[in-house]
């Protein structure tokens, strides 16, 4: 995989102290996204962009790019850009905010391109408060010309930044897998893409099957499962070098692995003699640590954010449930006790909440619960969902459901799907295949 | 073919009405493993009369009557063949993948732990489970995933 070579050092001009006039609170179902004018950027000077930087288009595609990342979260509208009067090099340099205010535009997005002595693109980008009369962010940025959509993605989050008070999520990437086939001989590979959709690549060729794929905290590293030579098997790929290999030398299956908020462990099932329990294994020392040793099924085990405890779902009392434990392994709890079964807790980055999948009535649920198991809230229901991953925020959630199939499985499939956690703004990621198993990154430039 | 598979269902029907007629503690929700296939559609066999699978409730891994009937017959088959075996897990599409995983190695299992005690070396028999992956019946509806909950015994030698 190509290697991405970004100077983010660059924050600058502009010290004014301010504080916008208009904000986004996001811990509500935003019902009023906030009007938005992304202007086109502008090149300053045409005459050191070849003929093939040119074709890139991108003082278009560079504003798109943010416009969509906003439009998507649902906090923003962007208002249709034809309707902007100002030529993009005025709303940049100087903008007259009654001709924004004229469109109702809140705020306002504005940018320019240069190329300088070492063929670097730097992107410089401005946010101005519209109601307010005054710029409130500015960044630059330098970056290869080809990858100018990860540094989109960074000036979308620092709007998303500026706008809400948290952290963004539009640099980041998402690990699925790709399928194909009928359904009683599905091929699986493992995917990549950027959140938004583009730079989708296969990372295996579909000769064996693989499952549940999450990144390690800098998203160089995933762990994943697959039945190479039919032994499943947990392993570890670096998506850099391609590397691959075994996670450990367990004498029977490996499953439902991730990887410690630290990333130096990972942290799965291993399952002998019809018991599965749940295990640790440390990518340096390779010690192996054995966590449960219920005669149940003990499995998709995810880490809090501080490493300190572990959620799991437990099949110990008889049905599936949700529990957490100390990373040690001591004090287990039980924390779902909701009619219905629950499955797929994953910890929240913020530490506070618990997303899990809940099986009710024939029904299949996301929802979050706080890691007491209290304040339980279902945001979606479909005839089948599960496993949720969040975004490195913590305000989203990306999902995957399977359509019902009728005869000889026609009609079924699988697609990802993401929601906020105001259960709100529900939307479909388009896959250039069939997908599952989807896994959020961090952010790539933290 | 439609008859056969309206015989099927209301195999898997009656079955369950039989059961929850008999048990006395009143059940809101579905009882586990009430509900284990009992047709022949997608059955496979080893050698003549020895059917290859055997059929689970939901979430269940227990072995009813006539899995023990079966299982009998696959391990005389076994013995006087002298064949090693793999046992395949197999979970209907109504769980979460990773649970399914964990639910087909138990059922497989279970096969295995029967078939030992009726003198099959532990060496002759592997297990793998494949969790929701792999269907035999790809609809969406309750004959089909109870036909999907199962072990088939495949010969590897």
């Amino acid at each position: 995989m190509k290697k991405f070579c970004i100077s983010f050092f660059s924050i600058l001009f502009f010290t004014q102290a301010s504080f916008a006039l208009v904000k986004i609170d996001i811990t509500r179902g935003n019902l009023e996204p906030l009007p938005t004018a992304v202007s086109k950027f502008y090149i300053e000077d045409p005459s050191k962009f070849s003929e093939e930087l040119k074709k890139l288009n991108l003082e278009e595609k560079i504003s798109e790019t943010i416009s969509n990342n906003l439009k998507r979260s649902g906090l923003f509208f962007i208002i249709d850009p034809k309707s902007y009067i100002q030529s993009p090099n005025i709303a940049h340099v100087k903008p007259t905010f009654q001709d924004w205010t004229l469109i109702k535009a809140q705020i306002m997005v504005s940018g320019k391109l240069v190329i300088d002595e070492q063929k670097r693109l730097r992107v410089e980008f401005r946010l101005w408060d519209v109601v307010g009369g005054k710029e409130i962010e500015g960044l630059a940025l330098f970056a290869t010309p080809q990858s100018w959509r990860r540094i989109a993605h960074i000036i979308s989050d620092k709007i998303y930044e500026r706008m809400t008070g948290e952290s963004g999520y539009f640099d980041t990437r998402i690990i699925y897998v790709a399928e194909s086939g009928p359904k009683d001989q599905r091929v699986k590979k493992l995917a990549i893409m950027d959140q938004d959709g583009y730079g989708n690549k296969y990372l295996t060729l579909g000769n064996e099957l693989v499952l549940t794929p999450r990144f390690n905290p800098t998203a160089q590293m995933i762990t994943y499962m697959s039945y190479f030579k039919n032994l499943p098997r947990v392993y570890l790929l670096n998506i850099e070098t391609g590397s691959q290999e075994v996670v450990g030398d367990f004498p029977g299956m490996t499953f439902a692995p991730r990887f410690s908020p630290d990333g130096k462990k990972i942290i799965m099932s291993f399952a002998k003699d019809g018991n599965s329990d749940i295990y640790t294994m440390d990518l340096s020392s390779r010690v192996v640590e054995q966590l449960t040793t219920h005669p149940s099924i003990d499995t998709s085990p995810s880490y809090s954010s501080d490493g300190k405890y572990i959620t799991f779902n437990s099949d110990r009392s008889g049905s599936q449930q949700i529990y957490v434990m100390r990373s040690d392994g001591s004090n287990v709890k039980r924390i779902s006790f909701g009619e219905g079964l629950y499955g797929t807790p994953v910890w929240s980055p913020r530490g506070d909440l618990i997303a899990f999948t809940k099986i009710f009535k024939g029904n299949f649920y996301i929802g979050v619960m706080r890691s007491d198991g209290s304040g339980e809230r279902l945001l979606t229901e479909n005839f089948y969902q599960e496993a949720p991953s969040w975004s490195p925020n913590g305000r989203v959630l990306i999902f995957y459901r399977e359509k019902k199939s009728g005869k000889s499985g026609a009609g079924g499939g699988s697609s990802l799907w993401s929601i906020d956690l105001t259960g709100y703004n529900e939307r479909k990621i388009d896959t250039p295949t069939d997908a599952s198993d989807p896994a959020w990154s961090g952010l790539l430039s933290k | 073919m439609l008859t056969k598979s309206l015989r099927n269902t209301f195999l898997v029907i009656a079955l369950g009405i039989f059961i929850s007629a008999c048990s006395t503690t009143a059940q809101k929700t579905q009882k586990k493993g009430d509900d284990v296939y009992t047709g022949t559609d997608t059955v496979k066999f080893l050698a003549t009369g020895v059917a290859d699978r055997v059929f689970f409730g939901t979430n269940s891994s227990r072995l009813t009557t006539a899995s023990k009937a079966t299982l009998d017959k696959q391990a005389d088959y076994i013995k006087s063949s002298k064949i090693s075996v793999v046992i395949e897990g197999h979970a209907d599409e109504r769980g979460t993948r990773e649970y399914n995983l964990a639910l087909g190695e138990r059922r497989a299992n279970a096969v295995s732990d029967y078939l030992m005690t009726k003198g099959i070396a532990k060496t002759s028999i592997k297990v793998i489970s494949y969790g929701k992956e792999r269907p035999v019946s790809t609809d969406s509806s309750a004959l089909a995933w109870s036909q999907n909950r199962r072990s088939v015994t495949v010969k590897s030698n």
